[in-house]
């Protein structure tokens, strides 16, 4: 109970230390303070999981941070289930990735790591009380504070210039989220009075239909800038330019579903609000259909990854606007394990070919890199979504919700899931089957990462293949949705609010049936299509042998690849770089053309400024002359 | 008569001070150092003499008095003067006329507390005078900079003709209500047009101090050519003393108006924050920049003085200080760069934190409480300012201030990434920080980082307001 502040405090001292320290200490030490730090987090968390399955959940009060007579907002921890388990996501996968870094970070000098090391903790730390907060104002703390940590660290190597461009626009992408986060809180402060959750939510009866959809919806774009929805999910995959560890922790585990958390927390206001969820579910949709086509035709083994995280959170936003919270947590529990296996694999593959990245010029990778091989498989079948893998479950739990709320949005969802096995097997069989394409030193350099990287690895499948066991679906074994029991407390108030609808059993397998053979299919093609790709890479080198092929896979391309991948294409660049990027670059654009043209007032002539002054004054007069009519005039707008 | 000494104590204080640096004038004195300990000793003096004694009261038939509030105002513009003296500390060391600017800065802040404690507007008029004409002076100490003769130059035009603006509203005031003090006024003034006119002059002069766009050309020509001490000076300190006034005066003498002066404030606001913030995001300069940030600052203090009376009051008063401290840290770090490279450009900063890491993160912690990023002060000062906006109910104008909240956490945060990120063959090099600023910044960052979690400095500040609203303002 009391141990709840040690949570934060470990990562937090850690940060202090390796920040203040980094010059004196040496590389291990560095790492041992830093990797330990998450690990006594992560036991407290343990303790805590634990104390609050048998205890139901605390509130604890510190002090406040505000304490003013019109309202207090204390800062207060709220450990129930739903935050116990995004801590134990944190601070257990935290540590497994800050174990990994250390061999990943060791050829970067001893400051360079101590610094790696002290932002990784502080982005622990802030993650943290983003979670830990039982008010939102908490929340916004550790919001602003992961934004921050993820600019220092995708900007980490800081001396290549795309790099920082990146980070700018990482920053400046969470800023307009940021925006729509403040001014519900705003609001729900103007009108309650208290931005505690617990008040808040008990309290929804103050709220007007209006408050509530405006309230909802500022969150929500909230949401989006954090999560990279659209319109706002390009940053993403520039942020990979940062250390791939980083990617795994803050751009696939953690921070980008600080948006799912926001929106799990606040169901209640969700499930009030009809038309935010109808909107939630549709840009969910949208998102991970969009990013899915795109991942289909990138050659960055980063960059695939990138736009399927997009892409799978785009179905955890689908499943939130579905109305089924549980499954959204459990895909972002499961999305958790394989996404950071993913990354974790990436890094290691990344660091055997020494920074390549192109998957063109990988392949046969297999023999080399035989854990990280048998990892990643497992990674791929789970975020495919093969049985009994982990991702089957969740996904499911968030298709089946989808066809309660709209059939075609099961549809679609489906599809989008058979295009995700398709580029997850085309990426892996590009990097680990066939020939090796790279350069004769790199073949030459290709080794198995250190344990250090490998043991984080292993744990990461293993629960990749088997954390879907705590989320069976009624239809295998009734009262066996362990996640569900437990999270129920939290989803109760929404429960009763909304209609329960059940598929029935028939629908349900059907489904569930249907889209896994399909997947498995699909899978199928693109391992076979992909393991034998090098002919066509090294067309000049082997070109007759590759025509034998041709007529299969040139029929192949053209009815089924090629009108997928042109889509994706399409989409990316004209879609994307003129319509999304263009509007962005757009406000920057005329921001700065205004104050272009305010700076002609500014001329230095005192003369000027003070017939300025003069006829401000004049027109200031004028406009107060007609007080009663521009008072009216204001009302009426505003 | 001991009430006299009580109720005056803080000005008397400052005469003192004024007296014995014109005694050791005409005496020798041995050398600057000494001369600045000297002086920093008697302000920190002067700024723990405020604590003690204190007693709420009026002298003069009300022309001068003073409440727990106005004590605590004084106290923060003391404190504000102690941290700039030590912060310019490595630039008067070598400066010939120590003594002069002293006596000129003092003369000022004592003007300063005149105008504060004013109950008639002569007496303000007078105070303001006071704290304005040796400031152009002193914005001229960089004797051998033309911009310094510049800056002076155009701050005296452009004052003179501000003081101008303010005398003839005054005028009109008398000419129409028949008395110049404040409790006379409140019961006097209406709608009639001719007193609309003379609160917009009025209001004009006000806007003119504390740059509210339309009346903010002259400010950044002015912050840039002075010396950055004067610059801080007069973007914290002679603000703050203006603001403090500002707030008392439109929420006692002109409260009958309110609701005029609502709507005007309202729209000032919203063009201070917004030009404000498009000139910030141009400027190269650091001290044009943080001029023009400091433009938009006050934009976010008018959406706080829409509030009502007593959470605006607090809120302003609570900000200025959280501004005091942020604004003083930039400054702090910038005067020593300066004063050791003469580099002002903000590219000039470019990786900074590689050779001076110590005061990278002084400025950058300042960056991030102007900017309002929790949990700096500055997010707990923007906050109370726009939750008293809110009290109002005019959520548009409320969007307005919080989409440039954001559009500022942009060009802040792009110093902050040129000192810690962008790469740079010649950095700044590493600075020595004598005793005396080192002491000045750690100061600032204590304070960014208490005042906002000690939410007992709040409730003290809402309390003081609180009697200051209740009981009417001039009492017996």
């Amino acid at each position: 109970m009391n141990l709840i502040y040690l949570v934060p405090l470990f990562p937090l001292l850690g940060f202090l230390i390796n920040g203040l320290f980094r010059k004196s200490l040496s590389k291990s030490l560095i790492g041992i303070i830093g990797s330990g730090a998450i690990l006594a987090s992560f036991i407290v968390s343990i303790i805590l999981f634990n104390d609050v399955r048998t205890n139901g959940s605390m509130i604890v009060s510190y002090f406040n941070l505000l304490d003013i007579e019109a309202f207090k907002i204390p800062f207060a921890f709220q450990i129930d289930q739903l935050s116990v388990i995004f801590l134990l996501i944190i601070t257990g996968i935290g540590f497994l990735i800050h174990v990994y870094s250390t061999a990943y970070m060791n050829d970067e000098t001893n400051e360079h790591f101590g610094r790696y090391f002290s932002y990784l903790n502080l982005f622990v730390f802030s993650m943290l009380l983003l979670v830990m907060g039982a008010n939102y104002v908490i929340m916004f703390i550790g919001w602003e504070g992961v934004g921050l940590c993820s600019y220092l660290l995708i900007g980490f190597w800081f001396k290549n210039n795309t790099y920082n461009y990146a980070a700018k626009k990482a920053f400046v992408m969470n800023r307009i989220g940021d925006l729509g986060f403040l001014l519900a809180v705003f609001w729900i402060l103007a009108k309650l009075g208290t931005v505690n959750y617990g008040e808040v939510f008990a309290s929804t009866v103050k709220f007007s239909a209006s408050d509530i959809t405006g309230i909802t919806l500022l969150l929500f774009v909230g949401a989006c800038g954090k999560s990279a929805q659209i319109p706002l999910y390009t940053w993403l995959p520039d942020a990979m330019a940062g250390p791939t560890p980083v990617s795994a922790l803050i751009h696939a585990a953690t921070m980008v579903t600080a948006g799912i958390y926001m929106i799990a927390r606040s169901n209640v206001l969700y499930t009030m609000a009809p038309f935010t969820q109808t909107v939630v579910a549709i840009i969910g949709l949208a998102t991970a259909l969009f990013a899915a086509t795109i991942a289909l035709k990138q050659n960055d083994i980063k960059k695939v990854l990138a736009y399927s995280t997009v892409s799978q959170l785009g179905y955890m936003f689908l499943g939130l606007g579905a109305g089924a919270y549980t499954g959204a947590v459990f895909h972002v529990m499961t999305h958790a394990f394989f996404k950071a296996l993913l990354f974790l694999g990436a890094g290691s593959v990344i660091h055997a070919m020494h920074h390549e990245q192109d998957i063109r010029n990988m392949g046969g990778l297999k023999k080399h890199l035989p854990i990280t091989h048998i990892s990643f498989l497992l990674a791929c079948l789970a975020i495919s979504g093969v049985p009994p893998f982990s991702g089957f479950f969740s996904k499911d739990e968030i298709l089946a919700a989808a066809y309660l709320k709209n059939p075609i949005f099961y549809y679609l969802g489906a599809i989008g899931a058979l295009m995700t096995a398709f580029y997850m097997f085309r990426l892996y069989a590009l990097t680990f089957l066939g020939k090796f394409r790279g350069t004769e030193e790199q073949h030459h350099h290709l080794h198995e990462s250190p344990s250090a990287m490998t043991i984080p690895l292993i744990v990461l499948a293993i629960l990749s293949v088997v954390g879907g066991f705590i989320g069976i679906p009624e239809i295998f074994a009734p009262d066996a949705h362990m996640l569900e029991k437990f999270l129920h407390p939290i989803f109760a108030q929404s429960d009763s609010i909304k209609e329960l609808h059940h598929l029935d059993r028939s629908t349900e397998w059907m489904m569930m049936g249907g889209v896994s053979v399909l997947i498995i299919v699909v899978i199928i093609i693109a391992w076979r299509k992909y393991s034998r790709t090098e002919q066509f890479v090294a067309s000049h080198g082997i070109a007759r042998t590759l025509e034998n092929k041709w007529y299969v896979d040139e029929l192949y391309d053209n009815v089924i690849v090629r009108p997928v991948t042109g889509l994706g294409s399409v989409l990316k660049n004209v879609v994307e770089k003129a319509g999304i990027d263009g509007a962005v670059n757009g406000v920057g654009r005329f921001v700065h053309y205004s104050s272009r043209q305010l700076r002609l007032l500014q001329s230095g002539q005192v003369g000027n400024y003070i017939l300025f002054m003069v006829l401000s004054i004049v027109v200031l007069f004028l406009v107060f002359w007609n007080q009663p009519q521009i008072a009216h005039f204001l009302e009426k707008i505003f | 008569m001991t009430d006299f000494f009580i109720l005056m104590k803080q000005e008397l204080i400052i005469m003192v001070i004024i007296f014995i640096l014109l005694a050791i004038k005409i005496g020798r004195y041995r050398s600057n150092e000494w001369l600045l300990d000297m002086v920093n000793l008697l302000l920190l003096v002067n700024f723990a003499a405020g604590f003690f004694f204190n007693k709420e009261g009026m002298l003069f038939n009300d022309m001068f008095r003073t409440t727990s509030l106005i004590v605590l105002e004084k106290n923060i513009l003391s404190l504000g003067i102690l941290i700039i003296s030590l912060q310019s500390y490595s630039w008067l060391k070598n400066h010939k006329h120590v003594l002069e600017f002293y006596i000129l800065l003092l003369s000022t802040l004592l003007g300063m507390f005149f105008m504060i404690s004013s109950g008639n507007l002569l007496m303000f008029y007078l105070g303001l005078e006071l704290s304005t004409i040796p400031l152009a002076a002193a914005a001229n100490f960089d004797l051998q900079k033309k911009k310094s003769s510049e800056a002076a130059m155009k701050l005296i035009i452009s004052s003179a003709f501000s003081s101008g603006l303010l005398l003839f509203g005054i005028s009109l005031i008398y000419g129409t209500t028949g008395t110049l003090t404040f409790t006379g006024i409140t019961t006097h003034i209406t709608h009639d047009p001719l007193q609309l006119f003379a609160f917009i002059l009025l209001l004009a002069g006000f806007a003119f101090k504390i740059s509210v766009v339309p009346f903010h050309l002259w400010t950044a020509d002015v912050y840039e050519g002075s010396p950055v001490a004067v610059t801080s000076y007069l973007s914290v300190i002679s603000k703050g003393a203006v603001l403090f006034v500002f707030v008392s005066v439109l929420y006692t003498v002109f409260k009958p108006i309110s609701d005029s002066w609502y709507n005007m404030l309202f729209l000032l606001s919203v063009l201070t924050i917004i030009i404000g913030n498009l000139f910030a995001i141009r400027q190269t300069n650091i001290k044009r920049f943080l001029a023009f940030s400091s433009i938009a600052q006050v934009g976010f203090i008018l959406v706080g003085i829409t509030g009502t009376s007593q959470l605006g009051t607090t809120s302003v008063i609570y900000f200025v200080l959280i501004y005091l401290f942020s604004n003083l840290a930039a400054f702090g770090v910038v005067s020593l760069v300066s004063a050791a490279t003469g580099k002002e450009d903000i590219n000039d900063y470019k990786n900074f934190y590689q050779t001076n890491p110590v005061l990278s993160w002084v400025l950058a912690i300042g960056l991030f409480s102007l900017a309002g990023v929790p949990p700096t002060a500055g997010f707990f000062g923007k906050f109370f300012l726009l939750m008293s906006g809110a009290g109002q109910g005019n959520y548009f104008l409320i969007t307005i201030a919080a989409l440039n909240m954001v559009i500022s956490f942009y060009y802040y945060l792009r110093i902050v990434k040129a000192i810690f990120m962008d790469a740079n063959d010649h950095p700044i090099e590493k600075l020595a920080i004598p005793g005396f600023p080192k002491i000045a910044l750690y100061m600032c960052v204590a304070g960014i980082v208490l005042t906002g979690l000690v939410s007992y400095l709040y409730d003290h500040i809402h309390s003081l307001t609180q009697v200051a609203d209740t009981v009417p303002f001039i009492g017996k």
